[in-house]
């Protein structure tokens, strides 16, 4: 574990106010070194603003923030060569040139990757000619990413990165981070893709209302809690199912024909359950045991209700 | 898919990236000159560019010169148009241009995006003003070469035409970035091309001033675009050196438009 105070980024009691409105509300977090750490929240949580005052482009209200143990608005001309930003949509004239934009940027670092190369790994040697405005929302995407790390930086800021990708392009996007990590850059990235949070952080922290609401890496935010899932006709009668359980389990059927069991998993638990069922001639499904999932624990924690 | 080191005949796969962190900046003036060498292969493959910074000026240029659709007056018509359509050439692109590109860039995240790369604000700045100048040359070479095509006789103190021309181009771009710098983008673009057409009419680049009534007239000469052209004119027709009122508008102008571009641009 990376001491505290000597991660990649250290944003400690940050607050950032528009107006009235509160967007960033006392966060705090630290994001190690030569790790992925994944910020996650809904819309309007905070997400943005948090990584854009990192970026250097927004000032803080109150707080402080620490980028590779420098301010990133006083210590802005050496932050930027080491420091690669892909913003969440656009950034990129619209009647310039893919190559031509990504060879620009290349220019200004001393030692650069090969723009061609960068371009053939995320499969976009064939539009390197292509003006930016024609390209397609994903093409856009991963052009804005080689430009990210095009100057070889130690750390990277990914928005959303990977947000309206086909699989293969996802794909090749989540490989490359894979690799950033291993190669020792340390990645911090916004995303609502749980599965791409699941599979490429080592540390998740979940944001809500401008605050951290949870944080640490997935298998101890999923934990140690099982639960049983099966299908069965319609209506079967949980309270009476119930009734044979430990107390504190808890039963639905949603929707119908549908059943979760939340509980302390064991295998009495299950022999209870079957043998309940086969006492009263149910024929289960899918019968399965699993993890709460990221998404899980993501609902639970800011809850289901839409955002804007 | 893997194969032995230099193995013969393997297909070639995508060369390996080292992503390991290396980072570092080159050189300010290295990024400078990067910036402005993109800005200008953009800005002439832009058709719309070229109409308004070579195309408009030397159609100009020629139809006024050899026709007689306009009374301009005494002496030789093309001697009077050369200095106008020079002025001109300066406000399209110092004022016009740079207004519209760089609103544009403002709004969809351009300028943000290069904040986050190494090349600071103020090379931005220096690249897009030797851009700037880099199109303004060309756009002399071209005029002058087609004005002394239809027989213009210029006279006068270079230097003095210079010194105009690089007021008019400070006055012209600090203007042109204070609106890209406030406004929408599509504002901009609405104001830039309107002030373009409403000074191409009334700052005597191809009407002459004195078809204005007395007072219409003194008030149009303190117009930038007037006094540009009036000073070009002033040196290039009539042998002046140093023309003391238009150079005090331009600089008075050029002063105005970079002390209110500084203070109000705003970069997103």
């Amino acid at each position: 574990m990376t001491p505290p105070g000597n991660g990649a980024v250290e944003v400690n009691s940050l607050v950032k106010r528009y107006g009235t409105a509160t967007a960033v509300n006392g966060l705090t977090l630290s994001a190690a070194r030569g790790a992925v750490t994944a910020l996650l929240g809904p819309n309007g949580a905070g997400k943005t603003t948090t990584i854009e005052i990192c970026e250097g482009f927004r000032r803080a209200d109150a707080g402080t923030v620490r980028v590779l143990g420098l301010d990133p608005v006083a210590d802005a001309r050496a932050l930027k060569p080491r420091v690669g930003v892909m913003p969440q949509s656009g950034g990129v004239p619209g009647t310039a040139r893919a190559g031509e934009f990504l060879r620009l940027v290349a220019s200004f670092h001393s030692s650069p990757l090969d723009p061609d190369a960068l371009l053939a790994r995320l499969g976009l040697t064939e539009h390197a000619r292509t003006p930016f405005r024609r390209m397609s929302g994903g093409q856009q995407q991963r052009l804005s990413l080689a430009v990210a790390v095009v100057g070889r930086p130690e750390l990277v800021f990914l928005d959303e990165p990977t947000t309206g990708l086909d699989p293969q392009a996802r794909h090749a996007t989540w490989e490359l981070i894979e690799e950033l990590r291993a190669a020792g850059v340390s990645v911090v990235l916004t995303t609502h893709n749980m599965e791409e949070a699941e599979r490429l952080a080592d540390r998740v922290v979940i944001v809500d209302h401008g605050a951290v609401v949870a944080d640490g890496a997935p298998a101890e935010l999923t934990g140690a809690e099982r639960q049983l899932r099966f299908r069965a006709r319609p209506g079967l009668g949980l309270e009476e199912l119930l009734s044979a359980l430990p107390a504190g389990s808890a039963a639905k059927e949603s929707p119908a024909g549908h059943y979760l069991i939340e509980a302390d998993v064991r295998p009495e638990l299950l022999a209870t359950v079957t043998a309940w069922c086969a006492s009263h001639g149910v024929m289960t499904e899918d019968l399965r045991i699993e993890r709460r999932t990221l998404e899980d624990v993501f609902l639970e924690l800011t809850g289901r209700e839409l955002r804007s | 898919m893997t194969t032995a080191p230099g193995a013969p005949g393997a297909a070639p796969a995508a060369a390996p990236l080292d992503l390991a962190p290396a980072p570092g900046a080159v050189p300010l003036p290295r990024m400078i000159l990067a910036q402005t060498a993109y800005e200008l292969r953009t800005l002439l493959r832009n058709g719309e560019q070229l109409l308004l910074t070579l195309v408009i000026p030397v159609v100009l240029l020629t139809l006024f010169s050899t026709t007689s659709l306009l009374d301009l007056g005494s002496g030789r018509r093309v001697d009077f148009l050369a200095p106008g359509v020079l002025a001109l050439a300066v406000m399209s692109t110092a004022f016009t241009g740079q207004a519209i590109g760089t609103g544009f860039e403002r709004r969809y995240g351009v300028l943000k995006r290069l904040g986050a790369t190494p090349l600071p604000r103020v090379g931005l700045i220096a690249a897009k003003t030797l851009t700037v100048v880099a199109v303004e040359v060309l756009q002399a070479a071209v005029i002058s070469a087609v004005a002394l095509a239809l027989g213009w006789h210029p006279h006068g103190d270079p230097l003095s035409v210079l010194v105009l021309l690089l007021l008019g181009t400070a006055a012209f771009s600090g203007f042109g970035l204070l609106m890209a710098g406030t406004l929408r983008a599509e504002a901009t673009l609405a104001a830039a091309n309107l002030v373009y057409i409403l000074l191409l009419a009334v700052g005597g680049v191809v009407f002459p001033l004195d078809k204005f009534p007395g007072g219409v007239r003194s008030a149009l000469e303190l117009l930038p675009i007037s006094a540009l052209a009036d000073g070009l004119r002033d040196v290039l027709r009539d042998g002046a050196a140093f023309p003391g009122g238009p150079l005090l508008v331009l600089a008075v102008w050029a002063v105005a438009g970079l002390a209110l571009a500084a203070r109000f641009f705003r970069w997103e």
